[in-house]
């Protein structure tokens, strides 16, 4: 593929600053061939916009980055992934310690049920095995003005994370993810279950987030993706079609089946 | 239960009749009218049932709440010679075999149900899930004739001298081992309400969103931290539930009971006694008892019983609903 050799030169040449790495990766459900073969490079501070139409892997792809893939019963996943120059899927690599350092918000707001604000923010924390109280009050309101949700949550920790409303649950869960300060943070469709005004102030926040995080964000929103990412990649049917500058995706698509995927002609 | 579903049924009878009413006159058709008004009478049927059941023992225990008052809840002489009948020994002994029952049969669902659900591929926890309903079909005389049999000298060679020899002086272990006694009825109890139990933990579990327990995978839990993150700790309620449930059906078991428990009315400290249970006694001296006063004392035991398993059940349905209705509003 052009556009990948294209991709895996610039890599090289910004070696030091890539974070990410993801070369020939395949996963399967079962005898189900999810993701075929896919390659891509991203630079630490980058937003990374995965388009494609539904049920094209984008979601399976992303749970491959931090080992969440292989937890679905009969699945499988080949390849090589290194994040920060590490190999996650190399010898001796713990899954779970791998996925206390990437960060992974879902499509629908998860606060765990029975825990109050605080203590969602802080299980990330915890897990690591963090327990003096003046670090996890530090982490845990650092992470909330990460997550823009500080000033609307502060007086209020010790409620239950249940009780706010979803895009603030959402904002909740990034600020859980971004408690344990990961490098990387998957996201997948984090806005499709919100209401507009949420999803404006989500976008907003991720403008401010790349400056210390590199997200990878799964989009159906086609303006989303072009408001958000510096980089879109367009997934079709399992494989990686076209991965390149957002601008460029969106005016000048190296690729027809792209072009007509953006302009609304299938999916 | 008879009881109990007699509840149920008498409840599902009156919504069925009221929302029927709203569609009576769209039933033109004959076969439709008949249809409705037949079940409107086996409803009803039930209903009534159920009410002429209660008067009926609540006539029959009267003499024995009269002649003896409040002492019928509070002494624990049982004695048909000299027409002494106090309840307290029984309702001793359906307390405590129950709560045996709980103490060992509670952890012991959760972790199957956890294994069953969480951890079990799927090959091994469909059949071992039959399996374990499997148990809830056992005919309770079945149970009682293995604990009679099988438990109850395994219990008096194995289990019971060490207890003795190293906890008697807890003063629960003390005395011979018998093996039959309150100690063999709790852990009867405690296998005959397990499936009960496991059956409601596994819905309640199947209730919480796979989401939550990524969430708690994708924040590096490990196996066990996700299952207390994302599954026991949003399921107290469920449990709770599913406890009571279980409970009930302890509260209310005779035959196994009966057979297993000693029948002595009496109240010891130590397990390993006999005792007697307020099902048991109604199963071991219904069939003997000579005198009115004698009969009405059973009569009004079973009253208590009745009122008791239909509280705790009412109990643990309100509690099931309200975590159902949790998560279906939650998410
Ligand atoms: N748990 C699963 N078991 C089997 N097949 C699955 C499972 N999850 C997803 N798939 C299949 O894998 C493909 C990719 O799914 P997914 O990655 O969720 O797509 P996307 O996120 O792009 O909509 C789809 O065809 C879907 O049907
Ligand atoms: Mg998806």
């Amino acid at each position: 593929m052009p556009a990948d050799n294209f991709e895996r030169e610039k890599a090289i040449v910004n070696l030091q600053h890539e974070i990410l790495n993801v070369d020939n990766l395949h996963a399967w459900f079962g005898d189900f061939h999810a993701v075929k073969g896919v390659s891509l490079a991203v630079q630490q501070g980058q937003v990374v916009a995965l388009i494609g139409p539904s049920g094209c892997g984008k979601s399976t792809f992303i749970r491959c980055i931090n080992r969440l893939h292989e937890e679905v019963p009969g699945a499988r996943v080949q390849g090589r992934v290194t994040i920060g120059g590490q190999d996650i899927y190399g010898r001796g690599a713990d899954p779970v310690r791998i996925r206390r350092y990437v960060g992974m918000v879902f499509q629908k707001p998860n606060p765990f049920p029975g825990l109050s604000i605080f203590e969602n923010v802080a299980v990330g924390l915890k897990l690591g095995g963090i327990s003096k109280r003046t670090v996890l009050d530090e982490q845990v309101e650092r992470a909330l003005r990460q997550a823009a949700l500080w000033e609307e949550v502060k007086d209020k920790l010790r409620q239950p994370g249940t009780s706010l409303s979803g895009g603030q649950q959402q904002r909740l869960c990034i600020a859980r993810a971004l408690a344990v300060e990961p490098p990387v943070i998957l996201m997948d469709e984090p806005t499709s279950a919100l209401d507009p005004i949420s999803t404006a102030k989500i976008e907003d926040l991720l403008h401010e987030l790349k400056k210390s995080v590199t997200i990878l964000i799964v989009t159906h929103n086609m303006q989303q993706a072009s408001r958000v990412s510096d980089k879109t990649a367009f997934f079709l049917l399992g494989e990686l079609i076209e991965y390149g500058e957002t601008s460029q995706i969106f005016t000048n698509p190296a690729r027809p089946k792209t072009e007509e995927y953006i302009t609304g002609r299938f999916g | 239960m008879e009881e109990v579903s007699g509840g149920i049924l008498d409840m599902i009878g009156k919504l069925m009749t009221k929302s029927s009413r709203r569609e009576k006159r769209r039933d033109v058709h004959l076969g439709d009218r008949i249809f409705y008004y037949s079940l409107k009478a086996s409803a009803w049927t039930l209903v009534f049932v159920l009410l002429l059941m209660f008067g009926l023992i609540l006539q029959m225990a009267w003499p024995a709440f009269q002649h003896f008052g409040w002492r019928f809840l509070v002494t624990n002489e049982w004695n048909s010679v000299t027409s002494e009948f106090g309840a307290l020994a029984l309702i001793y002994g359906t307390v405590v075999s129950s709560l045996i029952a709980l103490v060992l049969a509670v952890p012991m669902s959760i972790g199957v149900a956890l294994f069953l659900n969480e951890l079990a591929p799927r090959w091994l926890s469909t059949p071992l899930g039959f399996f374990v309903e499997m148990l809830a079909a056992i005919p309770s005389i079945v149970y009682g004739l293995w604990g009679l049999f099988v438990l109850a000298p395994f219990l008096r060679t194995y289990v019971q001298p060490p207890l003795v020899d190293h906890l008697g002086f807890l003063r629960l272990f003390e005395g011979p081992p018998l093996g039959v006694g309150m100690m063999a009825a709790g852990v009867i109890l405690a296998i005959m309400i397990m499936p009960t139990i496991t059956a409601i933990c596994r819905e309640v579990f199947r209730a919480i969103p796979q989401s939550n327990r990524e969430a708690a995978l994708g924040l590096g839990a490990t196996r066990w931290e996700m299952l207390k993150l994302a599954v026991l700790r949003s399921s107290q309620a469920g449990m709770l539930g599913a406890t009571i449930l279980g409970l009930g059906r302890a509260l209310g078991e005779t035959m196994a009971v009966t057979m297993v428990i000693g029948n002595n009315p009496d109240i010891k400290v130590s397990l390993m006694a006999s005792a007697q249970t307020m099902a048991s006694i109604l199963a071991n001296q219904y069939a003997e008892a000579d005198s009115p006063l004698h009969l009405s004392a059973l009569t009004a035991v079973g009253l208590a019983l009745f009122l008791v398993s239909l509280t705790i059940n009412g109990i643990a349905r309100f509690v099931v609903w309200r975590v159902n209705r949790k998560y279906v509003r939650g998410h």
